[in-house]
């Protein structure tokens, strides 16, 4: 396992992103709010890079009219089929409401509010060291 | 997946930076109406596609050309980013800049003409490995029968491209002398997703989302299938291809059942038919695979591909959208070499005449 300079502190703000390559392997680390994080900028649904994405927040609904973001910043959007990943473990969310139908009488219950979805983007260690900011690999 | 060695996109959509892109092939007096009073819609109020895209132009956010413009508007991007990058061997245009769907009928046909030489001087001419279709304003079909006739025989042109959502169902008798044009030529034609009819995509009204646009394709591919077979375009002209592109195929074998019980009773109604619907289609029709349903397990897809057969569908990609397919995660279940050449290359090579 090798060191890798990614940028200085100073010149890797908040809110943004920079791709490094890693034995030949594009690695996209995020700013998300002062702390780092990397994924490897390989969509692992159909292998999009990540790094051409937008970063969101995940949108969520309570019940049918209640509408509310969470994890502003925190979430990045494929820029291909528009899957989503939390930048912080990789994991893919389908925004749904877990729900479930009795006969009667019929309530929703609020249950987890967040499902993981079915992928896994894949994350590699981030550190900073003397301002600047490192990725193990 | 390993990448195939040869692999046929049918379904690639080259953009314009702007419409004065065709202003090279314009007259005057359509550059000047369009600059005037733009390019109105058989759909009403709506100057532009009916539903927002989720992404910009529809197209993936890694695909901007390095000089500016919109996705898929730069020939030399689209060769390294899509066509090197993805071994892509031979690749066919279907441009879906406004035209087709453009009210004003003789504006729809010069847009038409233009976008038709655009294809051939902007991009075919400069990468081989392209080739154009012959882009009609189907709405008027005597001078879409003209636009076939003037480019047939140009090998830089493969099929006659047609959108899904026309004003009439396509087996409508209005639409014949395009039939007739191409089977003369011997062109595929392709009918691909989308169009500005004036009707919904859903046959009980306007749908609130795009999402029910992206699955509405499959509903609106499954009337014009029927159409043509029961209004006997296939009977005509036996020779005719027929793609479908980007409308889905995993609702064709159902279709397919359905469509040959309900004729085995009711015949007597549609007595210019001399097979059953099925026998046409597996004849006439071919579906390209982009986008590729995706169930949770994979081998489902292999029964689809079993009940259609391997030699009726096309590998698409649909660059520079974004719900691109890339190849080598297309086919994620068991097939044969066999399979996946014809699917890969071999069957779009036969339906092209590449």
């Amino acid at each position: 396992m090798a060191s890798h300079v990614v940028a200085a502190t100073a010149e890797f703000p908040p809110g943004t992103r920079r791709v490094i390559e890693i034995d030949g392997r594009a690695v996209v680390v995020f700013n998300v709010k002062g702390e780092y994080f990397a994924l490897l900028d390989k969509c692992p649904h159909n292998g999009g890079s990540l790094a051409a994405g937008v970063v969101t927040g995940l949108l969520q609904s309570a019940e049918p009219g209640c509408y509310s973001y969470a994890r502003e910043g925190e979430i990045i959007r494929c820029p291909w089929h528009g899957w989503e990943f939390d930048i912080k473990t990789g994991r893919s969310f389908c925004s749904v409401i877990r729900a479930r139908a009795r006969a009667f009488p019929v309530h929703i219950e609020p249950g987890q509010t967040i499902v993981e979805g079915p992928y896994r983007a894949e994350t590699v260690p981030v550190r900073v060291e003397d301002d600047y900011v490192v990725v193990d690999a | 997946m390993q990448r195939p060695a040869d692999i046929v996109d049918c379904d690639i959509h080259p953009a314009v930076r702007s419409m004065a892109d065709l202003e090279p092939w314009l007259e005057r007096r359509w550059i000047e109406h369009y600059k005037t009073y733009g390019a109105l819609r058989q759909t009403h109020y709506v100057s532009g596609a009916p539903y927002h895209k989720s992404q910009p132009n529809a197209s993936r956010r890694d695909a901007y050309p390095p000089e500016g413009g919109p996705q898929g508007s730069s020939p030399a991007f689209l060769s390294s980013h899509h066509l090197d990058a993805n071994g892509i061997t031979v690749g066919v245009l279907n441009p879906l800049v406004q035209s087709q769907g453009v009210r004003n009928l003789g504006h729809s046909a010069a847009l038409c003409r233009a976008i038709n030489h655009w294809q051939a001087e902007i991009w075919v001419a400069r990468e081989p490995r392209l080739r154009a279709s012959i882009v009609v304003p189907y709405e008027d079909p005597d001078v879409s029968a003209d636009e076939i006739r003037h480019w047939a025989g140009d090998r830089r042109f493969v099929q006659v491209l047609l959108l899904s959502r026309s004003s009439s169902l396509p087996g409508n008798k209005r639409y014949w002398p395009i039939y007739q044009a191409a089977a003369e030529a011997g062109l595929p034609v392709g009918i691909h997703a989308f169009g500005n009819s004036g009707w919904p995509v859903s046959n009980v009204g306007w749908p609130s989302f795009y999402l029910e646009e992206m699955v509405g394709h499959a509903q609106t591919s499954q009337s014009g299938l029927v159409s043509l077979v029961l209004e006997g375009v296939f009977e005509r002209w036996p020779t005719l291809k027929v793609v479908l592109v980007e409308s889905g195929f995993t609702w064709a074998p159902s279709l397919l059942w359905r469509l040959d019980k309900a004729f085995d009773t009711l015949r007597s109604e549609v007595p210019h038919l001399k097979l059953r619907p099925s026998e046409y289609i597996r004849r006439n029709v071919w579906w390209t695979s982009q986008p590729m349903d995706e169930p949770e397990n994979r081998r489902f897809l292999a029964d689809m591909f079993d009940w259609l057969g391997w030699d009726r569908l096309l590998f698409s990609s649909d660059y520079p959208h974004w719900d691109f397919d890339d190849p080598t995660r297309v086919i994620m279940f068991p097939a044969s070499e066999e399979q996946r050449q014809a699917f890969f290359a071999g069957n779009a090579r036969a339906v092209y005449a590449l």
